[in-house]
């Protein structure tokens, strides 16, 4: 059996800072990541984070990556790559798919920073060849240089709709609409009025129909919904596009989390079923932490703050950080955090926060 | 359908011009990228067939998640094409059905 300080799980913009944050203060870390390459979904990210400079606005997500890769590796922290964690027992014991084959690893503490994966709508045709997620597009075009079709048709108008649809354009994809059942845009103004202002039109309060052809797909019709989100007679419209894509949210892969035994809370506007957990990250289960998509759908600039506060808190719990240090840089952290959860969108996802750490006072 | 020089990531590293073959005819792809980004690059979008309805299914997350674009490589059924790196030589082909599971030898 290998033992760790510190196990997280996921190598993403959370793991990473949360491995970065405990190593800083001189805790042992190794971090697993089921895929070949660390990053998570930052190396998709071409596009410029909005926010302030604290939050590392201004720079392309993939220049995030690398910095955090680098700051993880000069601090000895260990990532181990192709690894599936199957499954997690009473004190964090856990079982590895290294590769191919399985090890045993035990940790005095664990941060669970698996993230999401892309919500999907049922239409007749969604199954043919040529309708993806909207992640799936960026992987083609952003990590491999493959354009995932020529013409598309971008469903979701929320950040990832509107920052994807742009990515779409800049992979020399022409993009013919995007459309959204909600009335009103969802990303952020800058992101959309980007597209916006390349031509492409927005049509609020439709959505799909039906996707077109036979072996893969040819077209889609688009039909316009009223308040109850009802189909209304005589709206429909067809475009002739190869490719439709799907932007319609994320849910966390919590799957390790309730293996564990952690308490879930349903809170939609956070995604769906979330650990709860306390100002420290750490969830109902003594030793286990999460951070990032996995314990509420945020951004990349949140998840990383969830990941700081966790690793710093699992080295105060560890004796490595004495408690006055502890206290003044947490609440920094969680100060920081305060700006990104402003807004109307943020404010929900602030009150959601609110309610997972009501459900474990109890 | 490759990007052949991107505003903002500029040319891509590839590794290698390799062949393969794709239901028994020869393509090229690149040694080390996702079986089936050589495959779309080449504008094949069908990786299987369903064994109930015989509907076609191809990429859908492109992360390894959903095994929708699983396919037959090197006589190995269900193999995620998405996450499984192209080497020369590979032979792939369309999965029909649930693919069959052979002994090991």
């Amino acid at each position: 059996m290998q033992r760790h300080e510190m196990v997280c799980i996921g190598a993403g913009p959370a793991g990473l800072s949360a491995a970065i944050e405990a190593a800083k203060n001189g805790v042992q870390v190794a971090v697993y990541d089921e895929n070949d390459r660390p990053g998570g979904q930052l190396f998709k990210q071409i596009h410029k984070f909005f926010g302030s400079r604290e939050h590392r606005a201004m720079e392309r997500g993939f220049d995030i990556g690398k910095s955090l890769l680098e700051e993880a590796q000069s601090l000895d922290v260990q990532v181990i790559l192709d690894s599936v964690v199957m499954g997690i027992y009473e004190n964090a014991t856990m079982n590895i798919m290294v590769k191919d084959h399985v090890e045993e690893v035990k940790a005095e503490k664990v941060v669970v920073a698996t993230g999401a994966s892309e919500n999907m709508i049922p239409f007749p045709g969604w199954t043919l060849p040529g309708v993806i997620g909207a992640g799936a597009a960026q992987t083609m075009a952003n990590i491999h240089g493959v354009r995932p079709g020529k013409r598309l048709l971008m469903v979701g108008s929320g950040n990832v709709g509107v920052v994807v649809s742009y990515q779409m354009l800049q992979a020399g994809c022409e993009v013919a609409v995007v459309i959204d059942a909600a009335p009103e845009v969802g990303g952020y103004g800058v992101h959309a009025s980007k597209v916006a202002r390349t031509g492409v039109p927005f049509y609020m309060s439709h959505t799909v129909k039906k996707a077109h052809g036979k072996d893969r797909v040819e077209g889609a019709t688009i039909v316009q919904v009223d308040e109850t989100w009802k189909p209304v007679a005589g709206t429909g419209k067809s475009f002739d596009v190869d490719t439709i894509c799907l932007a319609v949210g994320l849910n966390p892969m919590s799957q390790v989390l309730r293996m564990a035994n952690c308490e879930m809370v349903y809170v939609p506007s956070l995604g769906g079923n979330i650990p709860a957990h306390d100002l420290n990250q750490e969830t109902s289960v003594p030793g286990i932490y999460v951070a990032g998509d996995v314990s509420g759908i945020e951004e990349a600039s949140s998840a990383m703050i969830e990941g700081n506060i966790a690793g710093l808190a699992i080295a105060h719990s560890m004796g490595y950080v004495e408690n006055d240090p502890f206290h003044e840089q947490r609440d920094g952290f969680l100060e920081s955090m305060k700006g990104l959860r402003a807004g109307p969108f943020g404010e929900k996802r602030a009150e959601g926060k609110r309610m997972l750490l009501e459900a474990m006072k109890g | 359908m490759r990007i052949a020089e991107h505003p903002i990531l500029g040319p891509f590293e590839k590794g290698e011009k390799v062949q393969f073959t794709f239901d028994g005819g020869t393509i090229e792809g690149f040694e080390g990228e996702p079986i089936a980004m050589a495959l779309r690059a080449q504008e094949v979008l069908i990786h299987r067939i369903t064994s109930k309805r015989e509907e076609p299914r191809g990429v859908f997350c492109a992360i390894g998640r959903c095994t929708d674009c699983v396919m037959i490589v090197d006589g190995v059924p269900n193999v995620r094409t998405c996450v499984t790196p192209l080497r020369q030589g590979m032979d792939v082909r369309t999965q029909k059905g649930k693919g069959q599971v052979t002994a090991r030898e």
